[in-house]
């Protein structure tokens, strides 16, 4: 388990945050700029000290303010990668990537050279110099450089938020690639909810220094607090899904969510078995009190409302239970009453297949 | 235009005291730009003032404290000889001595400003990856500073050939021994009928000036480029 306590006061800003996540996987660190997430990661790797509190990672403890312990950040084995990469400039590539390497001798390596080097795609890289290289380039030489110290735990913090879109497209599939491969845990910070989706597995809601959601994605994507972050154009049901068949004709792919409910994806090249995320965006779910009939909607799934509450002039947040699976739609006061919808009561929830976002996530 | 024994002397003897002020001065200027820097205790802007006394006062007050505290009879000088047998005062030794304390500001002041230009985010990056602290100086922040350092160096270098009033004050013009370009040049102009000697000793120093410049500037133009930031 990774379990952090900390506060620190810094002038106006204050931070109070506690949190514990499980330590596999990927954990996403989620919330407005500003919000104390690069100070977190700060505490944990040891290049900040909390006032206060108590920061353990698999049993050992890194600092505990009570017990005077703290762990110099050199000795924490923490990886770290930057938003600006922090590339040592008087170095080659090869150099860099060697630079924690070599200081981790006499530890068991898990994690080789050549790996690293073929994982990143860093070959045809190393002989050259940091201010020679791309954006994208430097962060896979930071992402190699944080991996090759061997480290327990690896924070990211918003290692994309300095490229532009095709730049991140240079990165995140080997963020992608990098969590299936390894078993290292990882803590990722962001404020971009797309790399949420597509990395994380846990996920922790900052807001003005206090921790207001945390818990594995799926049930975190459900929470209200998450909305006041993200918007309600963007707060929407991220469900595990199960590839049941695909269909080359129609490019449709039909996916098992929750206990019996199914949905049809755009999505070509899934096969049968593999795991795939889909987020139903709450403005997109459509209620019905009967079973649609002669619509253009392909999804129509059976469920309950769990509960609804009113939001803002208009809106209705309603939590749907869906045989296992739990999806939020949002519905205009109006439409609400004319349905009569209440908790515990029996509705259809329609989505159009072009408005699901899905990607192949496919579990370790 | 071969040059003559006495100004091949010179020549070597400047090249000497300067190159031993240099190396002498060099740890320590890093180490006082580096309390100057990163320091964060009581006196430092004591020391800050201190260090740039030099700067600020004549040259031959310079010399003549120097001639205070070293001399046989001052309460370094007479240490140093009983105890070790050195003799500053009136010694190429003591030459490079007063040399290197006129230039250590000039050689602080250049140290100090490439620390600061040093980015601890990077010093950071080495902490996360195992770096300990003398680690981290070393294989770091050192590296980082090094355009400063060959320019604290180079200026020292420059300022120490040609420093005339703390050398002359405390260790005299003793041909040989403490008789540096400067100097050799005041010495021919001082004697009658020494014009063209006096000519022939400014052209050298003009020539030894543009080379100095000339290497110093190629140096950190290659550096700046190793570091990519040219």
């Amino acid at each position: 388990m990774i379990h952090v306590d900390v506060a620190m006061r810094r002038g106006d800003f204050s931070l109070d945050a506690r949190f514990t996540t499980p330590e596999a996987g990927v954990v996403a660190l989620f919330g407005r700029s500003g919000c104390g997430k690069t100070t977190i990661v700060n505490l944990i790797s040891g290049l900040l000290r909390p006032d206060r509190g108590r920061i353990e990672i698999g049993g050992e403890t890194l600092i505990d303010t009570a017990s005077g312990r703290c762990l110099a950040p050199e000795q924490r084995r923490i990886g770290y990668v930057f938003q600006d990469a922090r590339l040592f400039p008087h170095l080659s590539v090869a150099a860099n990537l060697a630079y924690g390497l070599k200081r981790s001798r006499g530890r068991a390596h898990v994690i080789e050279y050549d790996d690293v080097v073929s994982l990143l795609a860093l070959a045809p890289l190393l002989a050259r110099r940091p201010h020679s290289l791309s954006g994208g380039e430097r962060q896979r030489v930071g992402l190699g450089r944080a991996l090759l110290a061997q480290p327990r735990l690896l924070l990211l913090d918003e290692p994309l938020a300095s490229l532009d879109a095709a730049r991140r497209e240079e990165v995140l599939p080997y963020l992608e690639a990098l969590r299936l491969r390894l078993s290292l845990p990882m803590i990722y910070v962001s404020h971009a909810f797309d790399e949420v989706l597509r990395l994380a597995t846990h996920l922790v809601v900052l807001e003005a220094g206090r921790i207001v959601a945390q818990g594995p994605l799926t049930e975190a994507s459900l929470d209200p607090a998450l909305t006041a972050i993200v918007g309600p154009a963007a707060v929407g049901a991220i469900l595990d899904a199960q590839v049941l068949e695909g269909d080359a004709a129609t490019g449709l792919t039909r996916v098992r969510v929750g206990r019996s409910g199914t949905l049809r994806l755009r999505a070509p090249d899934l096969i049968a078995g593999a795991q795939v995320r889909v987020q139903v965006l709450a403005r997109d779910v459509i209620l019905s009190d009967r079973a649609p009939v002669g619509l253009s909607v392909r999804n129509a799934l059976r469920g309950h409302i769990v509960s609804i509450e009113s939001q803002g002039d208009e809106a209705c947040r309603t939590l749907l239970d869906l045989d296992g699976a739990r999806i939020v739609a949002h519905v205009t006061r109006d439409a609400a009453a004319a349905l009569q919808l209440r908790p515990g009561g029996e509705v259809w929830a329609l989505v159009k297949t072009v408005s699901l976002r899905s990607h192949a996530f496919p579990h370790a | 235009m071969p040059l003559t024994a006495a100004e091949i002397d010179a020549l070597r003897l400047s090249f000497g005291v300067a190159a031993r002020s240099v190396l002498f001065s060099l740890p320590f200027a890093t180490l006082i730009a580096w309390l100057l820097v990163r320091g964060r205790f009581r006196g430092r802007f004591a020391l800050d003032a201190f260090v740039h006394l030099p700067l600020v006062l004549p040259p031959v007050v310079v010399g003549y404290l120097l001639l205070v505290l070293f001399g046989r009879r001052g309460p370094l000088g007479s240490w140093l000889y009983d105890s070790f047998g050195i003799q500053l005062a009136f010694t190429t030794a003591g030459a490079a001595l007063a040399t290197a304390v006129v230039s250590f500001p000039l050689m602080v002041r250049a140290i100090r400003l490439s620390l600061e230009a040093v980015d601890r985010g990077l010093e950071d990056a080495a902490r996360t990856l195992g770096a300990g602290p003398m680690d981290r100086f070393l294989s770091i922040t050192l590296p980082l500073m090094l355009p400063g350092i060959l320019a604290g160096a180079v200026t020292a270098f420059a300022a120490s050939l040609g420093e005339f009033g703390a050398v002359i004050t405390f260790v005299s013009n003793i041909p040989g021994e403490t008789r540096t370009l400067p100097l050799a040049l005041y010495t021919a102009i001082q004697t009658p009928g020494g014009d063209a000697a006096a000519a022939r000793i400014a052209a050298l120093s003009l020539a030894l000036g543009f080379s100095g410049l000339a290497i110093s500037e190629w140096l950190a133009r290659r550096m700046r480029r190793t570091l990519g930031q040219a």
